[in-house]
């Protein structure tokens, strides 16, 4: 059972990293969904594991969460595009000192 | 200087309840207070206040006449009362009740206050009838009035307060008045600066007297006459000789007496008529009515009255000298005044013996000063506003009322027999020969001098060539300015009577008390005589000095110290630049620059600091996302890496 | 079996993920690595995931993402210069360190026997995991349809575009057109239409006005930005050839008259 779990984190890592240095709004958010997949295999993993699907039933939450997530996220930077006509996350860095 | 006490009574104050015509106590105050208040804000009132503009000065001049009425009433029957009944209290209501302090604005009539009354509305209806004429041509003349029946009301307040709060009221009032009426021509810069200067001095003075009625507070737990004067013997001598010493300093601010004496004579830029109802009837004298007043603290104070004595007879002869070299008309007759009121603190510092005659020598002081300062207003009218003595010059034909009333005020100041000044000053030299030599004979001294410059100052103004201006035509004043002159110059002449067969002695024994009567060294018709020669030779020195030389219409330059010292008011103005003003202005920029340096340093230090700082650290937040995401990462990292280590530990 | 065939593919997919420039290859390395999960899901014994993860990830929210890289342009591709200084370097530890510490320390531990579904599943495994969200978890359960409300309320929000001002009216634009004219010049009506010749749709060719000159506002802006506008003058020679192929003379038709003043003006000449 290791290697799923081993799996899982490594894609989560990928994602991590991904989040860290993409630059295109929506491939960051392709990053961040990568990690919450990782996260789900993870949970299925260990749903097995145990013997109970209480970890199958999570990944199902994490699901809709990240469906709900996606849509406002989506929402927002296609509002930003409209105003800025980009979709560079370090475009958007007027809050600062 | 030791004045035994011990077999001294301190009378107690201790009032009747008012009824009859003395329910009619607080009218006395509240006639003149009516008076202005309506004519200061009736001035707001559009059609109502253009009437009272051109009509409002007989509405003041009607209640200071009408207050005056009533104190004669009032005295009337005072006079019919037994000598036990002469003390008459009037409740009007709780003023403020604040722990252990209970004040009540309450009304005390005695004796003294019946005296002051007569004064205060007396010889302020008389000067208010006398501005009539004098301010016929000023455009403000309503407000002017409205100020002098707020002086008039304040000084009443002052002397029927029956405890010292309801006196620091009226004092405090007489002060904003005469702060009003001396800068009443505003727009002058040397009249709001004096203005400024007599509020000043007089806040020195005040403290003074806040903190006597403070201190009072604190040991006798009431600050009513009748409270303090039952239980002021239990006291210890310190305590009181402390409240002496500061009720002193409240008496030299309001009074004008050394070291205080500053504002006096910039006073005199105020209009004539306030001049003379600030030396006369109100004003200068509340001094002397608080030390009479405190006699209950002072008594038992020996300390506390020798410095009363020592304040009177330094002013005294300050005073006196002043006057001999001032060519103003207006700032020698100030002079003048500090040192007759010198002789009153004089008088009034010692003790019961002297408490009477000073209280004499006040009223007729207050005749013939207002006598003199309403003439020399006189003068100046006909003269277009000069005060120049050396423009003058030969008056006695121009203005020949004037002149016969002033003449009656000279010859009662310097002490001419038979005069009102003869009397109560004899008397008050004769008492301090009598006490202690050298306050005796500062005083006589001084009526010497008084004699030398008073006489100066009739040669220079009545006799002699002409000295006039051009375009000058001098002119007697009109008969509503006149008629005042001659009624004060009549009681100038009269005055003294109060003094036969030691009417005024009697009369003020209730709240004076009876106090141990010293032999004089010589008899007193020797001593008499000696004063009559002293104030000769003043005159004759006059006559010699003045009158027998023609008077340059300039003043000399090169003339000797003395008369150099006395044209600069004895350096009092010199004195209190150097010691008081500059100290306190290096004070005050050395205090702002700690202030700015130090103080501000520090904090703008610190700030500077953090802000560079924080300028250093903001530099991380430089608004990318990804840069956020990464410290985030960061902290992750740690945790994790923590957790580890505490793991495999 | 089907996972080391599949792991070694979604950790090259993902890798893929950081390194493609353009955000639709991206996206389509995701759609690799959601199916191989898939995969591994119904592996796991999670059947009803399984199809979840292949209608709803890869079927719904990545045909999303395709629609708003759609929205926002295909190429809008990242550049390769880095803005941030140091940030992919220190991205590129933090990764390393975060993976190596996270698999060094799973292969540290043994989870211990595998207990298996079997049971759970018993009866089904849709029905098993009914049975568990409409009990334990039904408040939770609750919740999301709340926040999927709240979500698809504020995705509208967010995509309104709001109207600022009334919609301009017919009488309103009438009025404009002419105030500009009055203040500007500016011509009122349609621009006029391009050139129109027998053998070319020619609306890269510009109307000849009649002095014979050449109108560029006739022509598309966009077509003059390209260069492609042809210009009248360039098919005198056609013309003639029509012509001469029809057998009219040349001098005596008057469409030949304006031809050696058929130059290309500017508007402005033209006025």
């Amino acid at each position: 059972m290791n290697e799923y779990v081993v799996l899982s984190s490594i894609l989560f890592t990928i994602g991590c990293v991904g989040v860290l240095t993409r630059r295109n709004a929506i491939v960051v958010f392709m990053c961040v969904e990568l990690m919450l997949n990782a996260c789900n295999l993870a949970f299925v993993a260990f749903a097995r594991q145990h013997g109970n699907l209480d970890g199958q039933i999570a990944a199902f939450f994490v699901m809709v969460v990240a469906a709900a997530e996606v849509v406002i996220g989506l929402a927002i930077i296609m509002t930003i595009f409209r105003t800025r006509r980009s979709a560079s996350v370090d475009d958007a860095s007027l809050l600062k000192y | 200087m030791s004045i035994a006490f011990e077999e001294a009574t301190v009378p107690v104050v201790d009032p009747s309840a008012a009824d009859g015509v003395f329910s009619l106590l607080w009218l006395v105050i509240a006639l003149p207070l009516a008076g202005a208040v309506v004519l200061l804000v009736g001035g707001a009132l559009g059609r109502p206040g253009r009437l009272l503009d051109r009509w409002g000065h007989y509405l003041g001049v009607l209640a200071a006449v009408a207050s005056f009425g009533l104190s004669v009433a009032l005295f009337v029957s005072l006079l019919g009362r037994g000598e036990e009944e002469r003390q008459i209290g009037q409740h009007l209501y709780t003023w403020f009740q604040v722990g252990g302090l209970d004040v009540g604005l309450d009304l005390l009539y005695d004796p003294l206050s019946a005296l002051f009354l007569l004064l205060i509305t007396g010889v302020g209806s008389l000067i208010h009838l006398y501005s009539v004429g004098y301010m016929e041509h000023d455009v403000r003349r309503r407000r002017f009035f409205g100020y002098l029946n707020l002086f008039v009301a304040a000084m009443l307040v002052l002397v029927l307060s029956a405890n010292f709060l309801g006196l620091f009221l009226g004092w405090e009032g007489v002060g904003l008045a005469s702060y009003l009426l001396i800068g009443f021509w505003q727009h002058k810069h040397s009249a709001a600066a004096a203005s400024k200067k007599a509020f000043v001095i007089n806040r020195v003075g005040d403290i003074g007297l806040s903190l006597a009625i403070a201190l009072m507070f604190a040991t006798f737990g009431t600050t009513d006459f009748a409270g303090i004067s039952e239980v002021a013997g239990e006291a210890s001598e310190a305590t009181l000789t402390a409240i002496g010493l500061l009720l002193l300093l409240g008496a030299c601010g309001k009074s004008a007496q050394v070291p205080l004496q500053a504002w006096l004579l910039d006073a005199m830029e105020g209009p004539t008529p306030v001049s003379a109802l600030i030396h006369a009837a109100t004003m200068v004298t509340a001094g002397v009515y608080l030390v009479v007043r405190a006699n209950f603290i002072f008594e038992l104070a020996p300390v506390a009255q020798t410095a009363v004595v020592v304040v009177g007879a330094v002013t005294l002869l300050w005073g006196a000298v002043i006057g001999c070299a001032k060519d103003d008309i207006k700032k020698a007759l100030a002079g003048s005044t500090m040192s007759q009121i010198g002789y009153m603190m004089l008088a009034a510092g010692l003790g019961p013996v002297g408490y009477a005659f000073a209280i004499f020598h006040l009223l007729t002081h207050g005749f013939f000063k207002a006598n003199m300062f309403l003439g020399a207003g006189s003068v100046m009218h006909g003269m277009n506003d000069d005060v120049d003595m050396r423009h003058y010059g030969a008056l006695r034909t121009a203005m020949p009322v004037t002149f016969a009333t002033f003449a009656m005020g000279y010859l009662a100041i310097i002490g001419f027999p038979g005069f009102s000044g003869f009397w109560s000053k004899d008397r008050i030299i004769e008492t301090a020969l009598a006490d202690n030599l050298v306050a005796g004979l500062c005083a006589l001294a001084g009526a010497g001098i008084t004699a030398f410059y008073m006489t100066r100052l009739m040669l220079m103004t009545f006799f002699g060539e002409k000295r006039w201006e051009r375009d000058v035509h001098p002119h007697e004043s009109p008969a509503v300015m006149t008629v005042p002159l001659v009624a004060l110059a009549a009681l100038s002449v009269v005055g003294g009577v109060l003094v036969l067969g030691d009417w005024i002695v009697e009369w003020l024994l209730p709240v004076t008390g009876v106090g141990e009567h010293h032999e004089p060294p010589l008899p007193a018709l020797a001593i008499t005589a000696i004063i009559v020669a002293v104030v000769a030779v003043g005159v004759a020195a006059a006559f010699l000095l003045v009158g027998r030389r023609d008077v340059p219409r300039e003043a000399p330059r090169n003339v000797s110290f003395v008369t150099r010292a006395a044209r600069a008011d004895v350096y009092g103005d010199a004195f209190n630049d150097t010691f008081v003003v500059r100290p306190a202005a290096e004070l005050v920029r050395g205090l702002t620059t700690a202030d700015r340096v130090g103080i501000d340093g520090v904090v703008e230090g610190g700030a500077a600091t953090m802000g560079g700082l924080s300028g250093l650290l903001r530099r991380v937040q430089n608004g990318y996302v990804r840069s956020y995401a990464l410290s985030l990462l960061g902290g992750v990292l740690l945790v994790v890496l923590a957790l580890m280590a505490v793991n495999l530990a | 079996m089907a996972f080391w065939i599949l792991a070694p593919l979604m950790v090259v997919a993902a890798l893929g993920l950081l390194f493609v420039r353009k955000a639709v290859h991206a996206a389509l390395l995701l759609a690799v690595v959601m199916i191989s999960l898939a995969v591994l899901y119904a592996v796991l014994e999670a059947p009803f995931l399984f199809a979840v993860q292949i209608i709803v990830y890869t079927g719904a929210i990545l045909m999303l993402f395709l629609f708003v890289l759609m929205l926002i342009g295909v190429d809008a591709s990242d550049s390769v210069v880095e803005t941030i200084r140091g940030q992919r370097a220190m991205a590129a530890v933090a990764g390393l360190v975060l993976g190596s510490v996270l698999v060094i320390g799973l292969a540290q531990i043994s989870l211990g026997t595998v207990v298996g579904l079997d049971e759970a599943n018993n009866g089904g495994n849709i029905e098993a995991l009914a049975n568990v969200l409409f009990s334990r978890y039904v408040f939770a359960f609750e919740a999301t349809s709340a926040l999927l409300i709240t979500a698809a309320i504020g995705a509208m929000v967010l995509a309104h575009r709001e109207r600022l001002e009334p919609k301009e009216g017919q009488a309103a634009l009438a009025a404009r057109r002419f105030q500009d004219y009055a203040t500007s010049g500016k011509h009122p009506g349609p621009l006029p239409a391009p050139g129109v010749y027998a053998r070319h749709n020619a609306v890269d060719t510009p109307a000849l006005l009649p002095d014979g000159t050449a109108s560029e506002a006739s022509v598309s802006r966009v077509l003059a930005a390209r260069g492609t506008v042809r210009s009248a003058p360039a098919m005198v020679d056609d013309i003639t050839e029509v012509q001469r192929q029809l057998g009219v003379d040349a001098a005596s038709t008057p469409e030949t008259s304006g031809k050696a003043g058929a130059t290309a003006h500017t508007e402005e000449e033209a006025r």
